[in-house]
């Protein structure tokens, strides 16, 4: 029993992790209607130039609250220069630049900080685990902050009405643009706001798996599954589905399938529910029309 | 014909005498003057910091040459760069071996990428010696007369824990935690081979992950749950810190074997918390040139006056230099061998007849030696034990069990 509770704890502590980086792909995917499989990387490489800042002799929340909106600035100018040439293409050429922003952003930081893997700091205290050893005091914060940042998306979307220009502007530039929305400045404040809730995603996984320039790799694996699973149009409901896929992920493989079969158990439940319902467990179908 | 076959005799015979009894054997790449020797390495790339064994090698033949050369001839050195991707490796193997018209390639670098030659190497049979990778698989003459390998396995490592489990803690019960690759599993085998028929009594449980799991949190929290109290731990650094600190965090404090490969201070134990490793055993070969035991060293002494005369910038804290010694060290001997006959045929033969060498960088006790069916040079290690600021080694030489 204790060890079944552990193994749910654990899956929670990793699930908060994949949720956390869901969330920068549903607000790409907001903003833009990409999926942007550099995100991971460009998260990555925030986590690095926060990492500098504090090595730097910068206090860390300091330094937190600089690496956002730099990571802020490098996404819009990501979108001012690489995307918005390609705004008329067709879709493959933006997967083609997203695949080779990713191979960049890998090379680069290996360059840069070298392939060494890097311990990084955590702002909750170093301390004993807390609730028996079960959970340690960065797990919980870092859930806390991904609570915080998901709470803060909603309320953009919700109740701005730049999140609104902003969902109108990725819905249908066209008939946006015609309303008075500036489309261009739309897009690059999603891919602003992307970056930067990837840096802060970037900041708090970091301490838990080490930072080195493959850190993303698997983790935007899960969190895909995860924003897949719970909707990608739906901010909570690709945490749900990150802290879903952490949950089966653990449980499966501790006590179902074993561990070889992990991965493949959250990958198939997820093909179940897309076939059932393809917009995610949360997600609302969208109709437009043509 | 029999006129084709005499012009042949008086070619070679010209070109160098000495090598006329040879002419049943394929000489290529060796003139009366010089051996031209291949080698790959990764100079660029996510593995680049083992570039320098490439500069440890070069800066080598380059004191041989400098000292007279080996069976009256200079040593040829061709390094090329395939940023550790196995593809690159095959174009630049193909090079070296057709256009360059190597005699042997020497110490190519990474499991995956010798994988990607092996075949290719075996076809032409060219020698394909003294690898830099640790994977049990190069040590298979039946198949790959043409391929060696240097270092001891993964599968020695095992074997040698195993041992020491069996001898000095006989009623531990072990969990391995092993990446699901040719490297994860080879410590599996590595342990079957050591514990016998005995395996199912000491080792409870075997749990694997995948390079791409994000975390082995899940492992660990299982792996205590089996009441284990001995674990072996067969990850790559970034999996192997998560382990350690994991390990800590749950206050569980077992007996704790960790592979070699993430034995760096400061890649593995520095990220994962110096105070939380205490007690962590690995194991070792070759002499690590931050330890001061060997600041008195005759091996070492010599290996810093040739670091100092032909690499005097390079960093000394870097074991990539003192492998290099070691393995060119081997090699010279087997070139000495080899006395004037150079074919690709007696080159293998006498990689495969090294009878105890001494080699200066290796731990004392630790001789290198090879017949035609044991092609694993160095079957010998020390355990080391993490004391909160350095591994220091401990107990005897233990030689690993298989052949």
């Amino acid at each position: 029993m204790d060890g079944l509770l552990h193994q749910l704890i654990s899956g929670i502590a990793s699930g908060g992790i994949y949720a956390s980086v869901a969330l920068a792909l549903v607000m790409i995917y907001q903003a833009t209607h990409h999926v942007n499989f550099a995100q991971g990387e460009m998260a990555m490489f925030s986590t690095y130039i926060a990492l500098t800042l504090i090595q730097a002799g910068v206090p860390y929340w300091a330094a937190f609250c600089i690496t956002v909106p730099i990571s802020f600035a490098m996404g819009a100018v990501i979108q001012r220069v690489l995307m918005e040439p390609l705004a008329k293409a067709p879709i493959l050429a933006s997967v083609g630049v997203f695949i080779g922003l990713l191979l960049m952003f890998n090379s680069v930081a290996g360059w840069i900080f070298t392939y060494t893997l890097k311990p990084f700091p955590t702002p909750f205290g170093e301390g004993k685990p807390l609730f028996g050893g079960f959970i340690s005091r960065h797990e919980l914060g870092s859930t806390a902050i991904t609570l915080v940042v998901l709470l803060s998306i909603w309320a953009f979307f919700r109740f701005t009405r730049l999140g609104l220009a902003m969902r109108a502007a990725a819905f249908n530039p066209v008939s946006s643009r015609l309303v008075g929305v500036p489309v261009n400045k739309m897009l690059a404040l999603g891919w602003g706001l992307a970056a930067s809730i990837g840096a802060i995603a970037g900041m708090m996984v970091a301490p838990v798996i080490f930072l080195d320039p493959n850190m993303m790799a698997g983790v935007l694996l899960y969190a895909f599954a995860g924003a897949l699973l719970g909707g990608i149009t739906n901010p909570l409901g690709a945490v749900i589905g990150g802290f879903i896929v952490g949950i089966i992920e653990n449980l499966g493989g501790a006590y179902v399938v074993g561990t070889e079969l992990k991965l493949t158990t959250a990958l198939f439940i997820i093909v179940v529910v897309l076939t059932v319902k393809p917009a995610g467990l949360f997600g609302k179908t969208v109709v437009s029309r043509v | 014909m029999k006129r084709r076959s005499l012009l042949a005799t008086a070619g070679a015979a010209l070109a160098a005498a000495p090598l006329a009894r040879a002419l049943a054997d394929t000489v290529v790449g060796v003139t009366a003057t010089e051996i031209k020797i291949g080698n790959i390495m990764p100079y660029s790339g996510p593995a680049s910091a083992y570039g320098a064994i490439g500069h440890g090698h070069v800066a080598f033949f380059k004191r041989l040459n400098e000292q007279g050369g080996v069976g009256g001839r200079k040593v040829n050195f061709i390094t090329l760069d395939d940023g550790y991707s196995p593809p690159k490796t095959v174009e630049q193997a193909r090079r070296l071996v057709e256009q360059e018209q190597v005699a042997f390639l020497f110490n190519p670098l990474g499991t995956p990428n010798n994988s990607a030659i092996q075949k290719y190497m075996n076809q032409k049979k060219v020698p394909h010696i003294f690898l830099s990778t640790g994977a049990d698989k190069w040590g298979d003459p039946e198949h790959f007369p043409w391929t060696m390998g240097w270092q001891p396995s993964y599968r020695t490592e095992a074997q040698i824990y195993a041992k020491y489990i069996m001898k000095n803690k006989p009623a531990a019960k072990v969990v391995v935690l092993y990446q699901n690759d040719d490297f994860g599993k080879d410590y599996l085998i590595g342990l079957k081979d050591g514990f016998g028929k005995d395996y199912a009594k000491y080792v409870l449980k075997e749990f694997s992950f995948e390079v791409t799991d994000a975390t082995i949190d899940s492992q660990a929290v299982s792996m205590q749950a089996t009441g284990a109290d001995t674990i072996v731990t067969a990850a790559t650094p970034k999996f192997a810190a998560q382990m350690i600190r994991k390990v800590a965090d749950m206050n569980w404090k077992p007996l704790h074997f960790l592979t070699n490969v993430s034995a760096s201070v400061g890649a593995v134990i520095t990220p994962a918390g110096p105070e939380k490793a205490v007690g962590i055993i690995t194991s070792a070969y070759a002499k690590d040139p931050t330890d001061p035991t060997w600041d008195k060293d005759a091996g070492m002494i010599e290996w810093r006056a040739f670091m100092k005369k032909y690499l005097p910038d390079a960093d000394l804290t870097d074991g990539g230099y003192v492998f290099s010694y070691g393995v060119c060290t081997t090699l010279l001997q087997v070139l000495k061998q080899c006395g004037t006959d150079f074919s690709r045929e007696n080159i293998i033969k006498q990689a495969a007849s090294l009878k105890n060498l001494v080699v200066p960088t290796l731990l004392p006790g630790v001789i290198v030696s090879t017949s035609a069916t044991n092609f694993h040079p160095i079957r010998q290690m020390q355990l080391s034990k993490w004391s909160g600021k350095t591994w220091e080694l401990f107990g005897d030489i233990i030689e690993g069990t298989g052949a």
